[in-house]
């Protein structure tokens, strides 16, 4: 079938054998190279509708709903007698100035039901800006102040156009009392969608409006803090000393063995490690950074060895005998030629598993890091959450404006991820440039 | 002659054993060497070096002597254990797993593979040219300079320079590198990387050179100043050099040894040796009937 019957005659020389197959194996290369180009588009496209999706949900998220309001802080709020102490500050009625806040837009509502309809308007978080501007500048008190504060999270819907306006009263998240108010508010322009700075800028909360991702950001940083400043360490030296070092003997093969199995190990049994000796057996807090680190190194390790391994292996022999051969020591020899050429290796290595600590929430569940918390945390010892942590309990949250949020905080978290992998390979071409 | 069978038997199994029990016995197929091993007052003396790559007895007993200011040959059809023996004496078999070197190795009267041996100094003081040429991936420059500043031979950057321009004019690649001296090592050509390893390893001042081919991929021109620089640096030093050329052997050498299949054969002075060959396998290959 491949050569023409009429050369059958005499035996075929070896280039004519050779042409004949050339298309065989032509059309395998291209067949080859279909598959390839098959197999990215569908992991493009898979992407990109992952994208679209999140972001489609997550882009509302970034505008909230403000109301502006006069606030009148009467010096009898904070005090009785003159200048008010900080405390007196901290602790006055903000809930009573916001609600009179809003009631003086609208002096005909009488009735106490209504009023508490009205305020319901106002969002919580109101009260915190609100006695975070005064304590900021106490000098306020007996003044008028004009303030965007959010508008509770039904308003916030309703505005971005995911509760309904019609229907039955009794079904509805709004009366038609609260949308005649909102109209109201809206055509005397106190009432818009403004950039969601708080978002960006606050911790947790139960109130949706008032919920912000920065809590979580700062706690995943400083838990991978942690993690990259024991990992990598720890992890590079185990390498070193395995490649390099340590002979060739049964108890180095178990070492090797044991660290391939580690790897794959579940996260969430590192997570019940982490609680049983450094939470319950150190006694070391629960929530914390710290713990948080500790945990996900123990993950991270196996990880970093096996690509820190891999990248040592990867330096030609001919390099070590060089350097031995006009006497270096192992050591010089390791530090100043083998490592730089392994360096990209172990940074790609160390960055992946960063990226899959970050993304990481089951070992976190377990030593306490789901807890609900509020303050951004200051520290390592702060108890604090992450940011997948933070997206799950988003996702599990009733509200329907936490949905946008949660979306928000996985486009946050992909960001992360992205920004990171980029590190990734600008530092790899720092490090190859030096051939 | 040779052993022929491929499939090696299990390490217990006494068929073939024979030749292959260890370190007491003489290998079954091992051959006297032919000629005067020994020298007067010699810088390195081997007495019955044997190599194992695991099982593979790769190097049968030699004992051979390396003298003050001498060169020595060593010539050999290809596989026959040249690569292997020098790499004994500094000790560059110890970076292979499962290589195993016995016999003594004495140099300056002390035995190299001995417990209170440093192989650090002892590789300093015995420069070594790869058979492959293995320039760090790093500059021309940092190529040559890394022995001396490693081992702090020169008190500052004036120094340093001076013997990187040095070296490199020796190994005859300053010409051809001098404006250049930033750009990677990697990126010469199969001969230059050749003489920038000499240059690199003759940078730090070994009082003995081991040369693997080292002019292998050199044209004559630059194969005559690396031999010239082996002349030169005989004045002071010992070196031992591998190579496939026979004129290269008898230009150079003072005296010549002769491998085949692990086992040294014969050894002599370089102008006997090639004249009157004392064994029969010397005389096939240096008149080409093999190899
Ligand atoms: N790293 C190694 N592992 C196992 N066997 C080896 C190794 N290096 C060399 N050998 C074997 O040892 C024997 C001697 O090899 P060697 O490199 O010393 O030869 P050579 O004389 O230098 O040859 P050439 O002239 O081709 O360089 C060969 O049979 C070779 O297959
Ligand atoms: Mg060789």
């Amino acid at each position: 079938m491949d050569t023409p019957e009429t050369s059958a005659a005499s035996a075929p020389k070896p280039i004519d054998i050779i042409r004949a197959g050339m298309r065989r194996r032509k059309a395998a290369e291209m067949r080859f190279k279909l598959y390839g180009i098959v197999a990215i588009t569908c992991g493009l496209l898979f992407l990109a509708i992952l994208f679209v999706t999140i972001i489609g949900n997550a882009y509302t998220a970034f505008a909230q709903t403000k109301i502006n309001l006069d606030f009148y802080l009467d010096p009898a709020v904070f005090s009785a007698d003159a200048a008010p102490s900080a405390e007196d500050l901290s602790s006055a009625d903000y809930g009573a100035i916001v609600r009179d806040g809003i009631r003086s837009l609208f002096p005909e509502v009488e009735s106490r039901g209504d009023v508490r309809a009205l305020s319901a308007l106002v969002g919580r978080g109101a009260v915190y800006d609100l006695r975070e501007t005064v304590m900021a500048a106490p000098d306020l008190v007996g003044k008028t102040l004009t303030l965007w504060v959010p508008a509770d999270d039904d308003v916030d819907m309703l505005m971005k156009g995911h509760i309904e306006r019609s229907g039955p009263e009794d079904q509805r998240r709004l009366s038609d009392n609260q949308l005649g108010w909102i109209d109201q508010l809206q055509a005397d322009g106190r009432l818009e969608k403004r950039f969601n700075t708080d978002f960006f800028t606050k911790g947790d909360s139960r109130e949706p409006e008032s919920a912000g991702i920065w809590g979580a950001v700062v706690g995943s940083f400083y838990t991978l803090l942690v993690t990259l400043l024991l990992s990598f360490p720890l992890g590079v030296a185990a390498a070193v000393y395995l490649e390099e070092f340590a002979p060739q003997n049964r108890w180095t093969d178990i070492i090797e063995v044991n660290i391939n199995n580690l790897a794959a190990v579940p996260s969430i049994v590192f997570g019940l490690l982490g609680l049983a000796v450094f939470i319950n057996f150190f006694g070391l807090p629960r929530s914390v950074p710290l713990v948080g680190g500790l945990v996900l190194t123990l993950m991270t390790l196996p990880t970093i060895i096996i690509a820190s391994r891999a990248a040592l292996k990867s330096v030609p022999p001919s390099i070590r005998e060089a350097a031995l051969g006009v006497g270096a020591s192992p050591l010089q020899t390791v530090t100043m030629h083998v490592l730089p050429l392994a360096m990209p290796g172990m940074l790609t290595g160390t960055i992946i598993g960063m990226a899959q600590a970050l993304g990481e929430s089951a070992p976190l569940l377990m030593i306490g890091m789901v807890a609900f918390i509020v303050d951004i945390p200051q520290g390592v010892f702060d108890p604090a959450a992450v940011l997948p942590v933070q997206i799950f309990l988003w996702a599990d949250s009733p509200e329907r404006a936490f949905v946008e949020r949660t979306s928000a905080a996985i486009l946050v978290l992909l960001c992360f991820l992205i920004a990171m992998n980029a590190f990734a390979v600008l530092l790899r071409k720092r490090f190859e440039r030096r051939w | 002659m040779n052993t022929g069978d491929t499939q090696k038997p299990p390490p217990d199994s006494r068929g073939r054993s024979a030749g292959e029990v260890r370190r007491t016995t003489v290998p079954r197929e091992h051959r006297e060497t032919v000629g005067e091993v020994r020298v007067e007052n010699p810088r390195i003396r081997c007495t019955d070096v044997n190599v194992w790559y695991g099982e593979t007895h790769a190097v049968h007993n030699i004992s051979i002597d390396v003298g003050h200011n001498e060169i020595l040959a060593l010539i050999g059809p290809s596989g026959c254990g040249k690569t292997t023996f020098l790499r004994c004496m500094n000790r560059m078999n110890d970076t292979i797993a499962g290589c195993r070197v016995e016999g003594e190795i004495l140099v300056d009267g002390a035995n190299v593979n001995g417990p209170e041996i440093d192989v650090v100094p002892l590789r300093a003081r015995m420069g070594m040219v790869f058979q492959k040429p293995n320039p760090f991936p790093k500059s021309i420059f940092e190529n040559v300079a890394f022995g001396p500043r490693i081992h702090g031979l020169t008190a500052n950057q004036l120094e340093l320079e001076e013997i990187v321009v040095t070296s490199l004019q020796k190994a005859g690649l300053w010409e051809e590198v001098k404006d250049r001296l930033e750009e990677p090592g990697t990126g010469l050509s199969g001969g230059q990387q050749q003489r920038l390893c000499i240059a690199r390893a003759i940078a730090v001042q070994p009082e003995v050179i081991l040369m693997d081919e080292p002019c292998s991929a050199l044209d004559p021109i630059a194969t005559a100043t690396i031999e010239n620089l082996m002349v030169d640096l005989s004045q002071n030093y010992s070196i031992c050099i591998v190579t496939h050329s026979m004129q290269q052997a008898a230009r150079v050498s003072q005296r010549t040894a002769f491998f085949h299949l692990g086992d040294l054969i014969e050894v002599g002075e370089t102008s006997e040796l090639f004249i009157r060959p004392g064994h029969q396998l010397t005389e096939d290959y240096i008149t080409g009937r093999f190899g």
